[in-house]
């Protein structure tokens, strides 16, 4: 019986040897490691790095959001004759629609001058506008038949729209035109969208077809012959913004326009926001190497940047007062 | 070995056992009116084939520990799933997702579901199928088995049936609970049981055949055998069974004793003969085992309330985007022109309003679902197995003896473990080894034996450092540079004693040493004991040693010496020591012993003789034991061993001449730990014995109820006028490491239970030996006043009884002033079943945990579950228990954590436990280190993802408050899937996994920093809803930064404007940003693991946007080229991802530096001696602190020597002041 439990007890051992977990620092966890830990050194330097990164930039952004020149001209209540009470039955009218503005340039502004319109409270985020296009038919010639998304701008009579959907359906139409001095000023209308959307988003063999057609009209019409790749208004209207108060690019003025020249501004004034009581805004901005005019950027940065300074400063204070 | 049997074949041992074995007379007895309810089993003997009918029917002998079988697993485990309300949420999601309402597609919806389910299933099943093969094996073993005829063959466990006749031999289990019938041992017809699986008692028990069966000791007996048994329905109760076997037209009535049970073994005998009565999941053993449930952590518990608050949010937001979306569709939507209101899905409808509103309900709930972290449970998943792998690796807590490493057998509850607030520990195979080593003794008032017990050696090591401290402190201190001297003294006498410690520990190992003995003294080895003064004694000494048991002995050729199968260890251990002393017993027969003794240091071996005249057998009750024998000078001679409080009682005046030295010397055993008897003799005249010789036959063949009473009343009387001889100290081996675990346990602030099995006095020493109990604690024993009244009287009596006891205690503590005083409580099993009824349980509880250490003896598996329960529910707080046999499997599942011994043999503990390890002393580990460190992590790891999931979350609301309320969600739908896959999942992974706030010898070392799990500091609420307000904070700082800084002007210098794409990508980036420098700085652990997961994640989100963006426009749509063209070149998008990053984590990181500052907690200042590398450099400050992180203990042997070393200052004051008081003059 011993032998027999000596005997048995043999091949175990040698199964056992082989339970033995080996060694690795990782499965002992002993990986090395760098443990840094807050020593009140470390904090204040911590808070100093950050001051002393973000009051440059931050006095740098405000700088160039200074030198940024704006002209903000809101026009939609103006433009509407003082004899239409009904502001929507106007815009709805048949009746001209021109109004002409005229804008004051307050600082020098060099070109490029972006002009932008911007539109207030005009929900280009609601979910059923957003999903309201067929990036398909957009691209791709053949595909024109394919309005899937696009309800309820799909087709007119069983004739797929191009470019179907809301969104292209609804696009701005007010339309500006600037001169200084009984000068036009000329706006360039290309290059204002973004190269990949013409070069792969919109094919440059599509083009509108059956577009504003039906019973009710939208926004703008487009020129039937010219392909969607270059119609770059359409383009950066169908970039759908991302709040309800937005800009959108309409040209460049590539003069440079002089402090104190009166700028007038004759706009055809098409695009219905009265429904929904929106503004319309035009704009004229120069660009920094942080974009437009961007105050929020620079104090944000000197605020965080102070606060942190203080932070260093009340631990020094504490670090000396109670080590 | 083959001529040990032959030895024992020929012994007839039954005239040995005088009263104990005796066969009660059961023609008295009344068999049981087996009627009503819970009798109404019926057995037909050898006629197992009446069983298949459908009356008869019983269950199979087959078991099944396993949470599922194969056709429930499916249902029962997705059952299991879907009770995570987060998961029924996500499945009704999925559900949705396919209809329009939802703003997301179907695939990102069900994808991450079904892979979380998946996983968490498929680790189910691994886990359950483990258990299924353990159970394969258990029910394949082979028994023998009546085939008819007379024939026995074998067949597997699972197919016996009741009314089987099975043959089981020797060192077999027992297949199923069985009516012995007959036994090799014909006379009598009995055999010995050891219980350990069912009691963890090692002692072996004496199991009796009826009469009526004694001759069906051979195969062919049970060719015709038949019989019918009624007795009681399966139930768990161990001790008892009422049953009448009816068996040649007579009715015999049966009782415990004729009971064999699963899962016990048949020890000291060939073989036996039974009849199977309760099969499988019927019998006693598998009726005491609870069903295991499914276990979940406190965290995770506390998860689910925090999932729900988070669904009230969700619940909330998605109500206030309703009610927005309705007033704006109602009241604005209609002027929207621009998206037809006029022609409008339902959705949208403003003249459908209501199902409008509903519809956009449901789209808000599935839109904020970010807020409910899907990816959550699957991680903590799987962080947890890797946790558990870690514990599985882990070297240290390795056994190389028996060559089994630890393993978590369930991950769920890695963080528990660093909650545990009391442990529950079986005794025996847990604490003890089992084995008893002769250590010292104490003979004619002289003691002997230099070696010291392992808690002597720890206790002396940890004073001898405490020493140290303390020495230096008082030296820091030149003022009293005179008071030192005295303490120098004390300290000098303190060394001297310490001395014979370690000198004794070098002696040990040059020794070969011997089981069961590990006595070291020159004095009485090698005969030199025969120059001594008190030869005589001592020769008598170990005359009783060799002669007063009960063991038989076994010829062993190899080593050409005996070894002994003893009824108990103790017995083992003191033949042994003879045999080592000289005095070999090495035959017995019926009525002899015959020892070989060698008295003089020449080697003479001489060969004696004892006539044993009568035996007078050990019970728990009579403490005692004494053996009548005549030696070859034909004197008779009563020998005995027993309780010290016992023998001290019945000395003859002239017997106490050594009364003093050996009390004296028997208290210092006791309160290290040792197990202790005393040793008497006395020497009768012929006559004197005659006389009682005649009584005790008389009593003997009394029939009646009064019989035992008798006997013990005869016994009594001869067992009087002993003359002591001494006292051994025999020392239960405890476990290696034992005595400093729980040293270092207690430290860490955890109360220690022992539920035990074993007797009172057997449980008491073990508290000695662990340092539970120590001189001068004050033990509050409460028992039932006296077995024998326990019947007359009433139960209510009885409680009332203990309740008073435990009111008094309960009373005499709060009245203790000493804040030092200690108490513990002692009670045993009988008193308990009363204390855990329902009005008591509550007193005895309030009792207990005042108490400083609780020990509970002779308590049964269902009894060690009930105290479990009673502790888990009743104080609230996490329970471990741990323990190594069957018994314990109750007690294991019960508690929070149940903890398995495994190496030994019986593997029930280790498969109904969570944990398993070799050695109690792992537990140290698994609990001050891999528990603090899980806790820890998945705490961390928790409310991190509250906050991610928060911070990311609420910009979807916002988002959606400013595009109308109409469910669009600025991100891309990419975005959001790999949001919680991908992006943000590693980091947080990493830091539940390799997070470590010190290195583990620093959580050794400091045993108290495992009181932050306990006291729950990094989950509760507080903390929860501080991550939680700054996942707010983060949120609001994220969205209305990026959303200002871009709205409207142009963000390049080329003019352009951002459109919804290049806002939601900045937010993102700014988002993945944030999160992860959040995490960077919540950890406090770099391997290179988390930098390359934290800063990987961030730069595998710039790699995807990159790779997105170059996909054909068909699949990214708006994200097309949308880093390289839209927003790298913009200085703005790196300024704003910058600003909002550090934005965010500022105010954490002013918080958690000022919170160093001022309210730093223990881990902090550890980390802080660690990185000024004091530890090294000022070892004395490292010391000091070390001993201040202790937490306050009363038990342990730190406790003990503080103890003393109170005790000692309180001398020294004494003796300063007296100094103080001369030296002026």
């Amino acid at each position: 019986m011993a032998t027999n439990t000596a005997g048995s007890n043999d091949p175990t051992l040698n199964r056992r040897q082989t339970k033995r977990p080996k060694y690795s620092k990782f499965t002992q966890q002993e990986l090395p490691a760098c443990k840094p830990i807050l020593t009140p050194q470390a904090v204040i330097s911590a808070f100093l790095i950050v001051t002393v990164v973000f009051i440059p930039i931050g006095v740098a952004s405000l700088i160039a959001s200074r030198d940024v020149v704006e002209i903000v001209d809101r026009y939609e209540a103006e433009c509407v004759p003082s004899n239409w009470t009904d502001k929507v039955a106007y815009i709805q009218s048949g009746a001209d629609k021109t109004c002409k503005r005229e804008l004051h340039v307050e600082k020098r502004m060099k070109a490029p001058i972006y002009v932008y319109y911007q539109l207030d409270n005009f929900y280009q985020n609601h979910r059923r506008y957003v999903k309201s296009r067929n990036d398909e038919q957009l691209r791709d010639a053949g595909k024109g038949n394919s309005t899937s998304g696009c309800d309820p701008e799909t087709n007119i009579n069983g004739v797929p729209i191009v470019p179907c959907g809301l969104i292209a359906w609804s696009m701005f139409n007010d339309t500006y035109s600037f001169s200084r001095n009984k000068n036009n000023v000329t706006v360039n209308k290309k290059g204002i969208s973004w190269k990949s959307d013409r070069d792969h988003k919109f094919g440059s063999d599509v083009f509108p077809k059956n577009f504003q057609n039906g019973a009710i009209k939208g926004g703008a019409s487009l020129n039937e012959t010219i392909p969607l790749s270059q119609q770059e208004d359409l383009i950066v209207w169908m970039r759908t913004a991302a709040l309800p108060t937005f800009r959108k690019l309409y040209g460049k003025i590539e003069v440079d326009l002089e402090k104190g020249d009166v700028i007038n501004v004759v706009l055809k004034n098409n695009y219905n926001t009265y429904s929904f009581s929106g503004k319309k805004k035009l704009v004229l901005s120069t660009t920094s190497w942080l974009g437009g005019k961007n105050d929020f950027l620079g104090i944000a940065y000197l605020s965080v940047g102070g606060l942190s300074f203080f932070l260093s400063m009340a631990f020094t204070i504490v670090y000396f007062v109670k080590p | 070995m083959a001529r040990g049997r032959r030895i024992r074949a020929r012994l007839r041992r039954s005239n040995l056992y005088t009263f104990g074995c005796l066969r009660p007379n059961v023609s008295e007895e009344v068999p049981h009116p087996l009627q009503g309810p819970g009798y109404s089993r019926t057995v037909y003997c050898n006629q197992p084939q009446l069983h298949e009918k459908r009356s008869l029917f019983y269950c199979k002998n087959n078991i099944s520990t396993t949470k599922y079988n194969a056709l429930m697993f499916f249902p029962k485990a997705l059952f299991e799933q879907f009770r995570r309300v987060a998961n029924i949420y996500f499945l009704l999601a999925a559900c949705l997702s396919a209809s329009p309402i939802s703003p997301f597609s179907a695939l990102s919806m069900i994808a991450p579901l079904v892979f979380v389910v998946g996983l968490s299933m498929a680790k189910e099943a691994l886990e359950d199928s483990r258990r299924f093969l353990q159970d394969v094996k258990v029910n394949r073993r082979k028994a023998s088995l009546h085939r008819g005829n007379g024939v026995f063959g074998l067949r597997s466990w699972q197919k016996i049936m009741v009314g089987d006749i099975v043959k089981v031999e020797k060192d077999q289990f027992f297949p199923a609970d069985l009516l012995l019938l007959s036994s090799s041992d014909d006379g009598d017809g009995i055999c010995y049981v050891e219980t350990m699986n069912l009691d963890g008692e090692t002692n072996l028990k004496v199991k009796r055949s009826l009469e009526a069966t004694l001759s069906l000791d051979n195969d062919e007996a049970f060719k015709d055998f038949t019989g019918t048994i009624r007795c009681e329905d399966p139930n768990p109760n161990l001790y008892t069974f009422v049953g009448n076997l009816e068996y040649d037209r007579q009715v015999y009535p049966l009782d415990p004793g004729h009971i064999l049970l699963r899962d016990s073994k048949l020890r000291n005998t060939e073989y036996i003969y039974g009849v199977v009565i309760f099969t499988g999941h019927d019998s006693k053993v598998m009726q005491n085992s609870t069903k295991s449930p499914s276990k979940r952590s406190t965290i995770e518990k506390k998860m689910d309330h925090i999932i729900y608050t988070l669904f009230t949010v969700l619940i909330l937001i998605s109500f206030i985007s309703s009610i927005g979306f309705v007033v704006k569709t109602k009241y604005q939507a209609t002027e929207w022109w621009y998206i037809r209101p006029d022609n409008i899905e339902y959705q949208y409808d403003p003249g459908k309003i209501g199902l409008a509103g509903m519809s956009h309900l449901i789209t808000a709930l599935i839109l904020y679902g970010y807020l409910i972290p899907i990816s959550l449970y699957v991680s903590i998943e799987i962080v947890k197995v890797l946790q558990a792998t870690f514990i599985n690796q882990d070297l240290q807590m390795y056994d190389e003896e028996t060559g089994t490493p630890a393993e978590a057998r369930t991950s769920n509850l890695n963080e528990e473990l660093g909650q545990v607030d009391t442990i529950l520990s079986d005794k025996t195979g847990t604490l003890t080894c089992n084995q008893m080593d002769f250590l010292k003794c104490s003979i004619a008032g002289t003691s002997y034996g230099v070696r010291s017990s392992e808690v002597e050696v720890a206790a002396a090591k940890q004073m001898a450092s405490d020493l140290d401290e303390e020495d230096s402190d008082l030296s820091n201190f030149p003022m009293q540079k005179k008071g030192n001297a005295p303490w120098e003294n004390v300290r000098r006498d303190e060394e001297i004693e310490l001395e014979p410690v370690f000198t004794s520990k070098g002696g040990e190992d040059q020794r070969p040493s011997i089981k069961g003995f590990g006595f070291v003294d020159s004095r009485l080895m090698d005969c030199n004991w025969s120059k001594d003064p008190n030869a005589a004694v001592i020769l008598l000494f170990f005359r009783i040693l060799a002669v007063c048991h009960t063991a038989i002995p076994e010829f062993n050729e190899e080593s050409d010496s005996c070894t002994y199968e003893a009824e108990s260890p103790d017995e083992g251990a003191f033949l042994v020591a003879a045999r080592e002393f000289g005095f070999e017993f090495y035959r017995r027969t019926q009525s002899t012993v015959v020892v070989r003794e060698r008295i003089s240091a020449s080697g003479q071996v001489v060969e004696r003789e004892y006539k044993i005249l009568n035996l007078l057998d050990f019970t728990s009750k009579r403490k005692r034991m004494s053996v009548i024998v005549r030696d070859e000078e034909g004197n008779i001679i009563l020998l005995c061993k027993g309780a010290d409080s016992i023998i001290f009682d019945r000395l003859s005046k002239n017997g106490k001449k050594y009364l003093d030295a050996t009390s004296r010397h028997l208290n210092e055993y006791g309160e290290v730990g040792l197990r202790t008897l005393a040793l008497a003799y006395r020497n009768l005249d012929e006559q004197e014995y005659s006389d009682w010789n005649n009584e005790f036959q008389k009593a003997k063949t009394t029939v009646g109820p009064d019989r035992d009473a008798m006997l013990e009343k005869v016994s009594d009387s001869m067992e009087r006028e002993l003359i002591l001889v001494g006292a051994t100290a025999v020392e239960d081996k405890l476990q290696k490491g034992v005595p400093q675990c729980i040293d270092k346990l207690a430290q860490a602030g955890l109360k220690i239970w022992v539920l035990t099995g074993d007797k009172m006095e057997t449980a008491i020493n073990i508290g000695f030996a662990c340092s539970l109990l120590r001189q001068g604690m004050k033990q509050i024993c409460i028992s039932t006043a006296n077995s024998d009244s326990v019947i007359n009287d009433g139960k209510e009596v009885i409680k009332g009884d203990i309740l008073t006891q435990i009111t008094n205690a309960s009373q005499s503590m709060k009245l203790e002033k000493d804040p030092h005083a200690a108490f513990a409580l002692i009670i045993d099993g009988k008193t308990l079943t009363y204390a855990l009824e329902d009005d008591v349980k509550h007193h005895f509880l309030a009792l207990a945990v005042e108490c400083a250490s609780v020990i509970c003896c002779r308590v049964s598996p269902k009894q060690k579950a009930l105290v479990t329960r009673l502790v888990k529910e009743g104080t609230g707080k996490t329970t471990l228990a741990i323990g190594d046999g069957a018994n314990d499997v109750g007690m294991i599942q019960e508690a929070d954590i149940g903890v398995g011994i495994s190496g030994v043999e019986g593997m029930q503990a280790v498969m109904a436990s969570d944990f398993s390890i070799a050695q109690f002393r792992f537990l140290e580990r698994l609990l001050v280190v891999h528990g603090h460190w899980c806790y820890k992590r998945i705490a961390q790891m928790i409310c991190y993802f509250f906050y991610k999931n928060i911070a990311f979350g609420l910009t979807i609301f916002y988002f959606e408050a400013f595009a109308g309320f109409s469910g669009q969600s600025v991100y891309d739908d990419w975005y959001m899937i790999l949001f919680n896959v991908v992006l943000t999942s590693l980091p947080v992974i990493s830091l539940g996994v390799f997070e470590q706030d010190v290195p583990s010898e620093v959580c050794l070392q400091f045993p108290a920093l495992y009181q932050q799990g306990p006291k729950n500091l990094f989950f509760d609420w507080y903390r929860i809803l501080g991550w939680m307000g700054n996942g707010l904070y983060s949120s609001l700082v994220i969205f209305f930064l990026v959303i200002i800084i871009f709205y409207d002007q142009a963000f390049r210098l080329n003019g352009q404007t951002a459109d919804m794409a290049a806002v939601g990508t900045v937010m993102f980036t700014s988002i993945i940003w944030a999160v992860n420098c959040q995490i960077a700085l919540t950890m406090s652990h770099f391997t290179w693991i988390q930098h390359l997961f934290v800063w990987g994640s961030i730069a595998s989100w710039y790699l995807f946007l990159l790779l997105y963006g170059m996909l054909s426009p068909v699949y990214s749509k708006t994200a097309y080229q949308i880093l390289v063209e839209v927003l790298a070149p913009a200085p703005i998008y790196w300024a704003a991802t910058i600003l909002v990053t550090v934005t965010c984590n500022l105010p954490y990181l002013a918080h958690i530096s000022f919170q160093r500052c001022f309210n730093p907690m223990d881990h902090h200042i550890i980390q802080e001696i660690k990185y000024y590398k004091k530890d090294i450099e000022d070892q004395h400050m490292w010391t000091r602190e070390r001993s201040k992180a202790r937490q306050e203990t009363k038990i342990g042997f730190t406790a003990r020597v503080e103890a003393k070393i109170r005790q000692l200052k309180g001398r020294l004051q004494k003796k300063q002041s007296i100094t103080g008081v001369l030296s002026p003059s």
